[in-house]
């Protein structure tokens, strides 16, 4: 896991971001305990963003945020997570793509 | 922000955007372009193979200044397990022809040029505005939309919603669903570059010379997934995707699963000594036929991916992306000529056109299909994979076993895994899916 972890971070330094700082753009609500696809998300994230904390609930970092949407398509319906775009131009900016 | 009214606003500026826009801005429509990225492809992924025929139709002399990479004249299919891959090759020299068939692509620089042409056809492009709703009127007509930027409402005839994959625009304007877990990949990419002549040396190729490698197998660990490494002119795109639903079931990590590819056996030498530039993430439509959603509406239309139409048993977007955009141009300025509104009624035009092309007749072909993997897809991407390595194995290992014990060890080695009802009715049923 933690070979994963530092390997990921790796991964993200290579790609350009526009943070928009102060304004994260994906929010997940207060929660006692995440469901099976909230915690799911702290694998299945491919930037990582995901963490459980010390009591056993989940957070988001967004800011190495590939703007994929996986995370909205598992958790948004059921209303864990509060979803949307960085204002225009802020976010991810591919160079090859 | 912007007074005038115009003939079509198309939201996007990826593949069926940018189709959309160039057709209709080129015969003369009023059109503005809204773009969330900083610049046209700064938000896009893709493998990328490009296919020329469905461009050709939009911009016929793409090649004089369209940033191609490799044209293609050489496809592999892999079938992996763990130290191996069985695999189909196919090369000709036919691909060498004066206008190729297939390139690759690198998508950010590909859509920059795009973008261009857009503009250079006379539509307005704005880049760093993302569309945040959509405004209907007393009737619920579309009749324009709101953006993130001061003043952002700006009315138009018809909105083109070419938004991508997620589709956040249409899904919370109750336009259509959203996605599925089951119905969506999410693929993970790498862009590593190596000197032109490495990577020629290394597939065999001369200069402009492309080739690809589809795999499947054990590299997706039993979730439904392929895996793809394209060669551009001096780097080579490597990803893998796999279905969501199979993600959130597994729980396996996305970077997991392209580290160990990267170190597949098969894969680490053509790689090796490669310099990584970017890491990318990006969802795949892989529901097919049965997850079309409605396509067209009052005051609306959608294309592209944000459509689903996404041909995922033949890896083809792209392609399908920029004729569905370009098929709703052609409906719109057609109703325009007529002078008739952009209604439900009028806009089923589109529909009618796209289902007659290549692009829905294809995607009905394989409308069973991806029930089928999805169901199936430990068999299918972790057991046969695994069957045919050994039996290739032993088929070409020397050791002094008679030939036919050797035959009759892998047709048993396949009837023990499956059965022969099971064996039989995966066959049976995967030939009625491709049919
Ligand atoms: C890893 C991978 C490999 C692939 N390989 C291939 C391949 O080899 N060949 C192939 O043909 N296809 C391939 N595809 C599929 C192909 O990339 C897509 O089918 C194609 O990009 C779809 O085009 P589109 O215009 O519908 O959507 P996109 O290209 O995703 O464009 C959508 C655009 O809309 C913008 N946008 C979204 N919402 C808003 C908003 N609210 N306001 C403003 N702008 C907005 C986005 O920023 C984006 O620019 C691949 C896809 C992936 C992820
Ligand atoms: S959108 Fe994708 S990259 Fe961003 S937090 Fe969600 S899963 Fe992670």
């Amino acid at each position: 896991m933690t070979i994963a972890a530092s390997r990921i971070e790796e991964k993200l330094f290579q790609n350009r971001y526009l943070v928009d700082s102060g304004r994260a753009h994906i929010k997940v609500r207060p929660h006692e305990k995440p469901s099976a696809n909230l915690r799911a998300l702290t694998r299945v994230c491919p930037a990582q963003c995901y963490e459980l904390n010390d009591k056993g609930q989940v957070e988001i970092t967004a800011d190495g945020c590939m703007e994929c949407g996986t995370c909205r398509v598992l958790c948004e319906a059921s209303g864990e997570i509060e979803w949307n775009y960085p204002r225009g131009g802020f976010g991810v900016l591919f160079k090859f793509g | 922000m912007i007074e005038e009214k115009f003939d079509a606003i198309v939201v996007g500026a990826g593949m069926s955007g940018n189709a959309a826009a160039y057709t209709m801005a080129s015969h003369g429509l009023k059109v503005l372009q809204l773009e969330r990225g900083e610049y046209a492809g700064s938000k896009n992924v893709q493998g990328a193979i490009m296919y020329a025929n469905m461009l050709e139709k939009i911009i016929p002399d793409f090649r004089d200044d369209a940033p191609l990479e490799r044209h293609l004249v050489e496809q592999r299919l892999w079938v992996m397990d763990d130290t191996s891959h069985t695999g189909i090759h196919y090369r000709s020299d036919d691909f060498n022809e004066a206008k190729p068939n297939r390139y690759t692509i690198i998508r950010a620089q590909f859509d920059k040029w795009f973008s261009r042409k857009v503009r250079e056809a006379g539509a307005t492009v704005l880049c760093e505005t993302t569309v945040t709703e959509l405004i209907r009127d007393a009737k619920d007509k579309v009749v324009g939309v709101r953006t993130d930027r001061t003043g952002g409402e700006i009315f138009a005839d018809v909105v083109v919603l070419a938004e991508g994959v997620s589709g956040l625009l249409g899904t919370r304007a109750g336009l259509r669903e959203m996605p599925k877990p089951k119905s969506v990949a999410l693929a993970v990419k790498e862009m590593h570059f190596l000197p032109e002549e490495v990577i020629e040396q290394r597939f065999g190729l001369k200069a402009g010379e492309g080739c690809v490698i589809e795999a499947v197998g054990t590299i997706s660990r039993g979730m439904a997934g392929l895996g793809f490494v394209y060669t551009n002119k001096e780097s080579i795109s490597l990803g893998i995707g796999c279905l969501v639903s199979d993600f959130a079931a597994t729980m396996e990590s996305p970077y997991v699963l392209l580290d160990a590819l990267k170190s597949h056996p098969s894969i680490r030498p053509l790689i090796a000594g490669s310099e990584v530039k970017e890491y990318a993430a990006h969802l795949i439509p892989e529901g097919g036929y049965k997850a079309i959603p409605q396509l067209f509406g009052d005051g609306w239309v959608v294309v592209g991916d944000a459509a689903q139409l996404n041909n995922a048993v033949h890896r083809e977007g792209s392609n399908l992306a920029m004729t569905s955009g370009r098929i709703a141009a052609e409906a719109i300025m057609q109703l325009k000529s007529r002078m008739r509104p952009m209604t439900r009624q009028n806009l089923v035009l589109y529909k009618i056109m796209l289902d007659n092309s290549f692009v829905i007749k294809d995607l009905k072909k394989y409308k069973d299909l991806p029930a089928l993997l999805h169901t199936n897809s430990r068999n299918f991407f972790t057991t046969y994979p695994q069957l045919m390595s050994q039996a290739a194995q032993n088929f070409m290992r020397v050791d002094g076993t008679p030939k036919i014990d050797k035959e009759k060890a892998s047709t048993a080695a396949f009837i023990k895994a499956r059965s022969r009802w099971g064996l039989l009715s995966d066959a049976v049923r995967l030939v009625f899916a491709w049919r």
